[in-house]
């Protein structure tokens, strides 16, 4: 960039401020948004090729079972987006969610009350988050790094617990993994129900927090927040928590949707839940992107499977394929809105 | 002018800082009063910076006690600071080019309802401290979508968010225009006379003798003294921030005096009708051996764009290029290395000198670039050119392996122009090689230019300051809105006749 210290004396040259009238505040098409809506158009475009290809697909079923599917990752993804908009990575959540469906199972096994279990088995992933947090922020480890160990670390604990797929049968926890709501032809399970929530949670406090702001000021420039006074250290390692909440909830969305915990579920989860939020427009270098997004990353992502279900002849590995292939547009698509913006 | 009577909001008594073994600050005193501009001058090194830090909380003093509305104070970084009254606005804007402008201004001090962000008053806030600062632009458009300019004033609207008493601003108009400097001084005047103590750091004389009331000038991390700015004349202040007279400065112009081209000379470099599209319009240009062509213009106006076509950092889509009488393209550096065309970027940091390397490595670093990786510099030469240069352009410290990150911008320079003057050039491009150094340091490298020309070789001078182009050119080309627009004599023009030029005033 040509930047230079005035003549003196020297000629003057444009304006100092461009004309425009204030508006209201924030509702306007900004360029932001841009990506949110590429996902949109994208999933939009989805239901209606799957709408008019396979009859019984643009069914309340079909819509409904995509939630149900897909209840984990979205909790997942959200709590991934709060960590790469810092600018950072967790790369450990598909283990939590994995050791979470363990712990639910074991203990709920070893027969403690519903109660107890629950809240242990998310506060597992919130204590690993903590420890992600303050070994990125305070020992000053690359989070790649910090999160791979506690990757490995929470996985081999999954070992430790149980080997073996532990079945859950304990009638409480059956019941709540079995509510239902039905709105006619719609389903909405407790545990989609808990992912919504887990949204809208997410939606206000990015929004309407100081600590959301900040999340997207550190991912905009950690020195520049620091040097206007914010709380960098709190909010970079909060926001590692919440992944690792969301990671610990995911998973026991996960143990009753499977009824079961299992060491070797959600092998190359995080990875799912990195490219929802990719494909849902969050910038992997932080400060850009919405939790409703990931949202809509994760719906494409089930979405692909379910077409591929629908097709009948196609092996699910094609899953892979198409969803590389997206990354690869969404990733070039940001590239070139990011080059037009500067 | 000021009163004597008013109480010293900021009173800083006997300030030392050790970074051992150095000592930085060396019981300085320092004190501002409510409702002035009041400059902190020095050279690079003088300890403008570690006073500054030392105020704000990010250096703590060794002694010394730093007393703020008369009570006895030690922050514990910038927010600490902000929270007292005490405010700082970078040389860079620290702000976040994704957030809103309201938000960049109002961030950490949002208006809230229930638990949750008010984002209707906080607009409406951001709206009223922009209207005070005059500044007519939408608090709802992200930041990164305005100019540097508005973006350093938004960052002095945050400043003023809130019980602002203290005011630092550290070099604010670096990498402004003439315009832009002086809303910003503006600005400045208003919040003066609403009481605030303004503190400012500009390394342009001008400016500071334009908005400031009183100033104080460190050296070498001592306290030179604190005088009323209307009462020292500029060339007394130079001398008290360098330690010596202006000899240097003059010596500059005695040199450039007695060059004298012949008037058949075959140009070394002629280029005509070299253009880009969308960078600069097509311009001839004959650059002669022993000439110093400076090039004048405003920020953006194709000064950068044209030298690097000249030396093939971009490549020409039109014209012609002859070096010595030859025809030539110069598709990239390389193939202008070959010709021996030098170029030193603008941008120092990014394009210049390898900042985790010694001070040996960057020196060597083209020449050892131009031989290929298959010769290495036998390392006894390698040492000697080193020794040579370091003596020769006064490198300090004189440490072949310094790590060049530890150097001051005037140093970094000399070690980047010892790197190319290592390559033998004959013609060498200069793109602001005296921006955000110091006056004693641009006097040596000004003195350099015109010792270097005085021994045969072509050099293109780019600077954003006029004075300096004029100074040390023997020929000026004038460039308007990317358009080379005029070619006049170094030593005959003006002030008045180039301004005139580049505003599009004069004959075009």
């Amino acid at each position: 960039m040509a930047t230079s210290a005035p003549a003196p004396g020297a000629a003057p040259t444009e304006p100092v401020a461009p004309k425009a009238r204030a508006r209201k505040l924030p509702v306007r098409l900004d360029r932001r948004y841009l990506p949110v809506l590429g996902t949109f158009v994208v999933l939009a475009l989805m239901l209606i090729v799957g709408g008019t290809r396979y009859d019984n697909f643009l069914t309340p079923a079909v819509i409904s079972n995509l939630f149900i599917n897909n209840a984990h990752l979205i909790v997942l993804a959200v709590g991934m987006t709060f960590v790469i908009l810092t600018g950072g990575i967790d790369l450990s959540v598909g283990s939590v969610l994995a050791l979470s469906t363990v712990i639910t199972a074991a203990l709920l096994q070893a027969g403690l009350p519903v109660a107890v279990v629950l809240p242990l088995a998310v506060g597992a992933g919130t204590v690993i988050g903590l420890a992600h947090g303050v070994m990125i922020h305070y020992f000053q480890v690359q989070p790649f790094v910090a999160t791979l160990a506690g990757m490995f670390f929470a996985r081999g604990l999954c070992f430790l617990i149980a080997p073996e797929s532990i079945a859950i049968d304990d009638p409480s926890f059956v019941a709540l993994a079995s509510w239902v709501q039905i709105f006619g032809e719609w389903r909405m399970t407790s545990s989609v129900l808990i992912a919504l929530i887990v949204v809208g949670l997410g939606f206000l406090v990015l929004h309407f927090t100081r600590f959301g702001r900040t999340v997207y000021a550190i991912g905009g420039g950690e020195q520049s927040a620091l040097l206007m006074g914010l709380p960098v250290a709190r909010t970079k390692v909060l926001a590692y928590v919440v992944s690792g909440t969301c990671a610990g909830l995911g998973g026991l969305l996960f143990a009753m949707f499977s009824r079961s915990g299992y060491s070797l579920t959600g092998v190359a989860m995080e990875l799912d839940a990195i490219a929802a939020v990719v494909i849902g427009g969050t910038l992997l270098t932080g400060g850009t992107g919405f939790v409703l997004g990931s949202v809509l990353g994760v719906l494409v992502l089930g979405l692909i499977q379910t077409i591929i279900t629908f097709e009948g002849t196609l092996s699910s590995w094609w899953t892979k394929i198409v969803i590389g292939v997206l990354l690869l547009i969404f990733v070039a698509l940001q590239r070139v809105l990011s080059l037009r913006r500067t | 002018m000021t009163q004597q009577t008013t109480p010293p909001v900021v009173e800083m008594t006997g300030i030392s800082v050790e970074f051992p073994p150095v000592k930085a600050l060396d019981g300085v005193d320092f004190s501002l009063r409510p409702g002035e501009i009041h400059a902190l001058m020095g050279e690079n090194g003088a300890g403008k910076s570690t006073l500054i830090k030392a105020l704000t909380g990010i250096h703590s003093p060794t002694a010394g006690t730093i007393r703020v509305d008369g009570v006895e104070r030690r922050f514990s970084g910038p927010a600490d600071a902000r929270a007292h009254g005490v405010s700082t606005v970078y040389q860079e804007v620290n702000l976040c080019e994704n957030l809103t402008v309201a938000e960049n201004i109002m961030l950490g001090a949002e208006p809230r309802v229930l638990g949750g962000l008010n984002w209707r008053a906080i607009g409406r806030q951001a709206a009223t401290h922009l209207e005070r600062m005059g500044l007519d632009i939408d608090p709802g458009s992200s930041l990164g979508s305005h100019s540097l300019a508005v973006q350093q004033l938004v960052a002095i609207c945050r400043a003023t968010v809130g019980d602002c008493k203290v005011l630092i601003l550290d070099e604010p108009t670096s990498s402004l225009d003439t315009d832009e400097v002086a809303h910003l001084f503006t600005v400045m005047r208003a919040l003066r006379d609403d009481g605030v103590a303004i503190l400012f750091v500009s390394h342009f004389l001008d400016q500071v003798y334009e908005v400031s009331d009183r100033m104080t000038v460190l050296r070498n991390g001592t306290l030179v003294g604190e005088f009323v700015t209307a009462e020292l004349p500029a060339s007394e202040l130079v001398q008290h921030m360098i330690g010596r007279s202006m000899d240097v400065l003059e010596a500059a112009e005695e040199v450039l005096e007695q060059a004298e081209r012949p008037a058949d000379a075959t140009p070394l470099l002629q280029v005509v009708g070299l253009g880009r599209k969308g960078s600069v319009q097509p311009f001839d240009l004959d650059l002669y051996e022993g000439e110093v062509v400076g090039l004048a213009g405003l920020l953006g106006s194709g000064r950068t764009e044209l030298a690097r076509l000249l030396t093939g950092a971009d490549r020409a889509d039109a014209g012609q290029a002859r070096v010595s009488g030859k025809p030539t393209r110069l598709r990239n550096p390389r193939a202008a290395m070959r010709h021996r065309i030098a170029y030193t970027s603008e941008d120092r940091k990014g394009e210049g000198v390898v900042d985790g390397l010694t001070v040996r490595e960057n020196i060597v670093l083209a020449l050892q670039a131009e031989r290929g990786w298959m010769r290495p510099l036998p390392r006894k030469q390698v040492d000697e050119l080193v020794a040579k240069y370091i003596q020769q352009l006064g490198i300090r410290p004189a440490d072949p392996e310094a790590l060049l990150r530890n150097l001051s911008g005037g140093n970094q320079q000399k070690v980047l122009l010892a790197r190319w003057l290592a390559t033998a050039p004959k013609l060498l491009v200069l793109d602001e090689p005296t921006r955000g150094i110091d006056v004693g340091a641009k006097a040596e490298i000004q003195k350099l230019v015109a010792e270097l020309a005085a021994d045969g070789m072509s050099v293109v001078f780019i600077s954003a300051e006029l004075e300096e182009v004029l100074r040390i050119s023997h020929r000026i080309a004038v460039l308007r809105d990317r358009r080379k627009v005029a070619e006049i004599d170094g030593n005959r023009a003006s002030m008045d006749q180039v301004v005139e030029l580049i505003a599009g005033g004069g004959a075009a």
